[in-house]
């Protein structure tokens, strides 16, 4: 391979794990019920099925607890959930991939994990192209959340 | 001409990557969700609240940054150039008229022993008898919004190496208005004294900066059922009630994802909850939501059934969060004690 173009792939390499952490996370100044449903448009709008949204805080608050609104979206595409859970059989405990949102007083806050975190489960490298969209595709969706007005 | 191409891109992209950067976009995509957007706090500290601010150095923040605060939540940003980090910095400065401090870097020599002896009487309370700081993280679930502040831990490798003596002290010697921290200058130490508590949280640091456990669990626990799907299934569920657990559904796997009868039935999920857990777990991390409510997941390949979950002490690490450490390891035990009484 011509020199220039291995620069080219080290350096695209290089930029797209340059910011890589663990936890991605995000906060909207939008309330809690106007944030949901902009995270949810987004995520359609980035292709991913919102497949359940269950309410963490149901619980406490039928126990007298003063809790905020914390909800957890499971999403992803039916496709990859179905392929992935075939092939890697490991995964599935963390199949679908899972979204935090939850009510900081007035502000709302998104917390994922980072889709590559979960490439490690895998041993087929032409499969990391899946986690890689995948994190592509929730920093976009996180940062529509950030910026919706 | 490729040649020329490549060198081109590149060019244009290393100067979109080096063009002045903006501290304030900087602050709300990697600082905010945790610090709040105007620095007020939430899951982190209030870095706004003028006492702290004022009595920080820039290069106390700098190194914050870069060393994070390991197994405490704040992560290190090593990704993050000089000029974006000073970016940071500059923004977090932007909230406050107050003139940048600057901390002489000369050690404080003091008397460690007896440091410890005032620690034990004055810290102790709030910042833990060996240092290792409050409980918990944020306003949300685990502490009264009142509260602005969790006493810090002194003996993080992050804070240490962040941190100057001449700092520490001026913390002991004014305290921070606005949190539990008091002055102990006022509180009737002398200023000896004060370096003798200097030499002690000191004396907490090791030679460098420890990252966060760094032990390798599997990523799930997997056990075989030697019953049919069904039975498996049915075992689970008295298993789960056996733990004080409550089963809150049963679904499959492709729910949601699949016209609604077409899903693959040989993959079952049990969604099931212990609201005590729930909370406590809540309390002591608030951003573990993602993993909850627990659920088991059972599968039946080639005529093998198998039941599985993820494994909670690999999350600790994820999070960044030692306080995690034990619910994990109970959460961990728990699981396989329901795997283990389901395969019996």
């Amino acid at each position: 391979m011509n020199v220039f173009l291995k620069s080219l792939l080290l350096f695209c390499f290089v930029s797209a794990n340059a910011g890589a952490s663990d936890l991605i996370m995000a906060r909207s100044p939008l309330s809690f019920s106007e944030a949901m449903t902009n995270l949810q448009v987004s995520l359609r709008e980035h292709g991913y099925t919102v497949a359940r949204v269950q309410r963490i805080d149901v619980g406490l608050t039928g126990m007298g607890y003063k809790t905020d609104m914390y909800r957890v979206v499971f999403v992803g595409k039916a496709d990859e959930i179905k392929y992935l859970a075939n092939k890697y059989p490991q995964m599935i405990p963390y199949l679908p991939p899972k979204v935090s949102i939850f009510a900081e007083g007035g502000d709302t806050l998104l917390v994922t994990a980072n889709p590559l975190t979960f490439a490690q489960m895998i041993d087929d490298e032409k499969d990391r192209i899946i986690f890689q969209r995948w994190e592509s595709d929730v920093y976009s969706v996180f940062d529509d959340f950030r910026n919706a007005e | 001409m490729i040649k020329f191409t490549v060198l081109f891109f590149l060019l244009i992209v290393s100067g979109i990557a080096n063009a002045a950067p903006d501290g304030k976009a900087l602050f709300n995509k990697h600082c905010s969700a945790c610090h709040g957007s105007e620095g007020k706090g939430g899951v982190g500290v209030p870095l706004s609240l003028p006492s702290f601010i004022n009595s920080v150095s820039n290069e106390y923040l700098n190194r914050t940054i870069r060393v994070g605060r390991p197994g405490r939540i704040m992560p290190a940003f090593p990704q993050l150039s000089d000029a974006q980090v000073k970016a940071i910095v500059s923004h977090v400065r932007s909230w406050t008229d107050m003139p940048t401090v600057k901390f002489d870097p000369t050690p404080v020599i003091g008397d460690k022993k007896h440091g410890k002896e005032l620690f034990l009487q004055r810290c102790a309370q709030c910042h833990g008898v060996d240092g290792k700081g409050g409980k918990g993280t944020g306003v949300t679930f685990s502490r009264k919004r009142d509260l602005p502040i969790i006493a810090p831990a002194l003996n993080n490798s992050g804070f240490l190496a962040s941190a100057s003596d001449m700092m520490i002290r001026n913390t002991l010697i004014h305290g921070r208005e606005g949190t539990p921290m008091v002055s102990l200058l006022k509180a009737g130490l002398k200023e000896k004294d004060i370096d003798d508590v200097v030499a002690y949280v000191r004396s907490f640091q090791k030679s460098e900066v420890v990252s966060a456990k760094d032990e390798t669990y599997d990523a799930a626990i997997i056990v075989d059922s030697p019953y049919s799907l069904e039975e498996t299934i049915e075992n689970l569920k008295q298993a789960i009630e056996n733990q004080n657990f409550k089963l809150i559904r049963t679904d499959y796997l492709e729910h949601g994802f699949v016209e609604e009868g077409k899903e693959n039935k040989k993959q079952v999920v049990l969604h099931f909850c212990n609201f005590n857990f729930l909370f406590e777990a809540l309390s002591i991390d608030p951003r573990v939501g993602m993993f909850l409510p627990c659920r088991v997941t059972i599968i039946e390949r080639e005529g093998k059934v198998q039941m599985m979950t993820i494994n909670p002490m690999r999350l600790s690490k994820l999070f960044n969060n030692d306080g995690l450490n034990d619910a994990c390891k109970a959460m961990t035990e728990t699981y396989e004690s329901i795997l283990e009484d389901a395969s019996l």
